[in-house]
C-alpha cells in the first residue's frame, strides 16, 4: 500500500504540521510518499529529505503552486492520486482548503481531524468541539485523511535515504488569484508548536494589557494565544485564537488568564499537559479543567508572577 | 445576482452534547437545535450583500429532516427571499450533501453560494470545498471580508499565519469564519413576515444522486476526563508547584 502526505511549507522550510502528518502515516503501513508543491522550493526539498519514515519526495516547482491555490494544487494531486492507497494532509488551514476539494474529485468521503488510528480503515476524530470522540470506519477505496497535529508527534530528522523525483505541472484553472497575505512577524515560537502558551481572555480588557502576557512569555519562551473573545474585541490578531474554531495547542504547559473557559476553548486547549488557569471568579469552567488554579485579579498576578520566574 | 446560502440545523452551540449510554451515537434527545452558527454569519453576509444593493435575491437550502423547516424559517426571518429544504430522515455524510446541492446549483444557477467553514456538530469542515470542486468553481474558505470588484468578488481569509486575499470570478464558494460579520436578531414583525414566505420542499429521492453512506460511525466515547486540580493560594505556591511538582519550567 502507498501513502501519499501532502507537505505543508512555506517555499522556504516545511511547516511543523507535515511532520506530525507523516508520523501518523508511518502507522498505516506502506511507502510514504511526500508531495512538495510550489515554487523555488529547493530548501524545502532539501529539509524533507532528512525527515524519517518517507521513502521519497516527490516534487513540482512551478509558479503555478506558489500560493498553494486550492484550485490548481487540488488538480494536481488529483494527477497522481490513483497511485495510492491513502492520501494525508494536516488538519491545517492548508490541508482543511484543500484535501476536501481532493476528495470531491475521487468521489471519496474524506475523515477530517483524526487523533488517532485503529486499523487500516478505521480511525478516532473528536466530534462536536471534542465534548465527543467518535471511532468512524472509512469504506472508500482511497482514503483521504486530516491529521490533528497534536495527537502525533513530530517525525524525527534522521533520514539519509529519500529519493526525489519532480512531477510537471498541471494546467492552471484561471478561475482564482492571489491579491495579498499579512503573515504575522513574531520572535516566538509558533502557538502549535511551542511547549508552553499563555493565552489571554476577555479578562485582560485592551490590547496593551498583553503586554503583561508577553513579557511571562519571553521568560518563559512562550507563544501567546487568546480566547475568541479576546480576538473579536480586536485585542490581538485572529491567528492568536485557540479553540475549536482556532488553532489546536497541546504544549507542555497552558496558561489561561482572564478566561472563562467555554466549551469551544477548551475543545483547542485541553490535552495540554499542564494547565494554569488565573481568574478571579472561582465559579469559571476553566476551574474544572485546570491542574493549577489561582484565584485573583490577573493585574495583580501577572506581575508578581513574571517577578518571580 | 443570486447567492444560494446552504445551511444546517445542528444542536444549539451552548447544549453539551454527551454519548448515548450504549455509545451508538451522541444522544440529542430534547436537545435545543438552531441554525449552525457559521451558517447564520453565511446568510447574514448574503442579506447585507443583497441591502447594499449587490444582489436581488438571497436563497436559503438546507439538507435534512423535516424538523429542519423551522431553521428555513428562522432563515426567511432573518432576511432570505425563499426557502428549499431537500428532505431526508438519513444522515448525510458532508459528500452526499455537496453532490444534493450541486442540484439545487443547477436549477438555481446562483452567482455566489456562501456557506458555513464547518458545521458544529461533526466538525468536518469541508462540504463548500467539495462543492466548489464539484461545480469546478473557485472557492475562498474561512473568510473575514469579502468585497465585490467589477465581476469579481475580492475575499480576504483567516488562515493560521495570517490573513490572506483572494479574487475569484463568479460564480464562486465562500465559506465564512467568525469574525466575517456579527448576525442580528430577528425581529417580530419579521418572523411573521417569514411565515408567508415560500418554502419549497423536495424529497432528496428525486434529485437521482448517490447518497449512500462511505463511512460508519462505531462508537462515540466520552474524551478521557482530567484528573481535578487543586487551588493555589499565591503566586509563590503556583511557581514552587509548576518547578518541582510539574516540573514544566525552571
Ligand atoms: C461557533 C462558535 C465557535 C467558537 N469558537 C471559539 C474558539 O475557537 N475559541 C474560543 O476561545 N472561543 C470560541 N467561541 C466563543 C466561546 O463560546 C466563548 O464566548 C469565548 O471563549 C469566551 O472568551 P473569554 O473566556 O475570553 O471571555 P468571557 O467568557 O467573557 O470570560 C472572561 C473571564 O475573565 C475573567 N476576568 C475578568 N476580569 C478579570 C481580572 N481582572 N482578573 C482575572 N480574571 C478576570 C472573568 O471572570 C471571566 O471568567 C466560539 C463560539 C461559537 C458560537
Ligand atoms: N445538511 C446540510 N444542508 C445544507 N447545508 C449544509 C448541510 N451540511 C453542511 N452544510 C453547509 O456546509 C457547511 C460546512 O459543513 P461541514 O462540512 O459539515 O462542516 C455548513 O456550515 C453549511 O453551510
Amino acid at each position: 500500500m502507498s501513502i501519499l502526505v501532502i507537505a505543508e511549507h512555506d517555499n522556504s522550510s516545511l511547516k511543523g504540521a507535515t511532520l506530525n502528518t507523516v508520523t501518523a502515516a508511518t502507522g498505516l503501513n506502506g511507502n510514504i510518499t511526500l508531495l512538495i508543491a510550489g515554487s523555488n522550493i529547493s530548501s524545502v526539498i532539501d529539509e524533507a529529505k532528512k525527515v524519517s519514515g518517507i521513502s521519497n519526495i516527490i516534487s513540482c516547482d512551478d509558479e503555478l503552486y506558489k500560493n498553494f491555490l486550492a484550485e490548481d494544487l487540488s488538480s494536481l494531486v488529483v494527477s497522481i492520486s490513483n497511485s495510492y492507497s491513502y492520501i494525508l494532509a494536516p488538519a491545517t488551514t492548508f490541508g482543511k482548503n484543500l484535501l476536501p476539494r481532493i476528495s470531491a474529485k475521487l468521489d471519496v468521503q474524506q475523515i477530517s481531524d483524526i487523533i488517532s488510528i485503529e486499523s487500516e480503515d478505521t480511525f478516532k476524530r473528536p466530534i462536536y468541539a471534542g465534548s465527543c470522540i467518535a471511532t468512524v470506519k472509512s469504506n472508500d477505496s482511497i482514503k483521504l485523511i486530516t491529521v490533528r497535529s497534536t495527537a502525533f508527534d513530530a517525525a524525527p530528522m534522521d533520514n539519509s535515504n529519500v529519493s526525489v523525483e519532480s512531477l510537471d505541472a498541471v494546467n492552471a484553472l484561471n478561475i482564482s488569484e492571489f491579491v495579498s497575505e499579512e503573515i504575522a512577524k513574531s520572535d516566538r515560537p509558533e502557538l502549535t508548536a511551542a511547549n508552553i502558551v499563555i493565552s489571554g481572555g476577555r479578562g485582560m480588557q485592551s490590547g496593551e494589557n498583553f503586554h503583561l502576557l508577553d513579557s511571562i512569555a519571553d521568560k518563559l519562551g512562550a507563544a501567546v494565544g487568546a480566547s475568541r473573545a479576546a480576538v473579536d474585541a480586536g485585542f490581538v490578531p485572529n491567528d492568536y485564537q485557540v479553540g475549536q474554531t482556532g488553532k489546536i495547542v497541546a504544549p507542555d504547559l497552558y496558561i489561561a488568564v482572564g478566561i472563562s473557559g467555554a466549551i469551544q476553548h477548551l475543545a483547542g486547549m485541553k490535552d495540554s499537559k499542564v494547565i494554569v488557569a488565573i481568574n478571579k471568579d472561582e465559579d469559571a469552567p476553566i476551574f474544572q479543567v485546570a491542574d493549577y488554579g489561582l484565584v485573583s485579579d490577573l493585574f495583580d498576578a501577572l506581575p508578581e508572577l513574571e517577578a518571580k520566574l | 445576482m443570486k447567492i444560494l446560502v446552504p445551511l444546517k440545523r445542528v444542536v444549539d452551540y451552548n447544549v453539551k452534547v454527551r454519548p448515548l449510554p450504549d455509545n451508538s451515537n451522541v444522544d440529542l434527545n430534547n436537545a435545543k437545535m438552531s441554525v449552525n452558527p457559521f451558517c447564520e454569519i453565511a446568510l447574514e453576509e448574503a442579506v447585507r450583500i443583497k441591502e447594499a444593493g449587490n444582489a436581488e435575491e438571497v436563497i436559503a437550502v438546507t439538507v435534512g429532516k423535516t424538523e429542519s423547516q423551522e431553521q428555513l424559517r428562522t432563515a426567511l426571518a432573518l432576511g432570505a427571499d425563499r426557502a428549499i429544504l431537500i428532505e431526508t430522515d438519513s444522515i448525510l455524510e458532508p459528500l452526499a450533501i455537496s453532490k444534493v446541492l450541486t442540484k439545487v446549483v443547477e436549477q438555481e444557477a446562483p452567482d455566489l453560494i456562501i456557506l458555513g467553514k464547518q458545521a458544529i456538530d461533526g466538525d468536518n469542515n469541508q462540504t463548500g470545498q467539495m462543492l466548489a470542486s464539484m461545480l469546478n468553481y473557485p472557492q475562498a474558505t474561512n473568510a473575514s471580508e469579502v468585497r465585490f470588484d467589477g465581476d469579481k468578488v475580492n475575499v480576504t481569509r483567516e488562515i493560521d499565519g495570517g490573513l490572506q486575499t483572494l479574487q475569484l470570478n463568479k460564480p464562486a464558494i465562500i465559506t465564512t469564519d467568525l469574525r466575517l460579520n456579527e448576525p442580528r436578531y430577528a425581529s417580530l414583525p419579521n418572523i411573521m413576515k417569514a411565515k408567508k414566505k415560500e418554502l419549497t420542499i423536495i424529497n432528496v429521492s428525486d434529485l437521482g444522486v448517490d447518497i449512500n453512506p462511505r463511512t460508519e460511525l462505531l462508537s462515540v466515547e466520552l474524551p478521557p476526563s482530567r484528573d481535578a486540580g487543586i487551588i493555589v493560594e499565591t503566586v509563590d505556591e503556583l511557581v514552587e508547584k509548576l518547578k518541582n511538582e510539574a516540573k514544566v519550567i525552571t
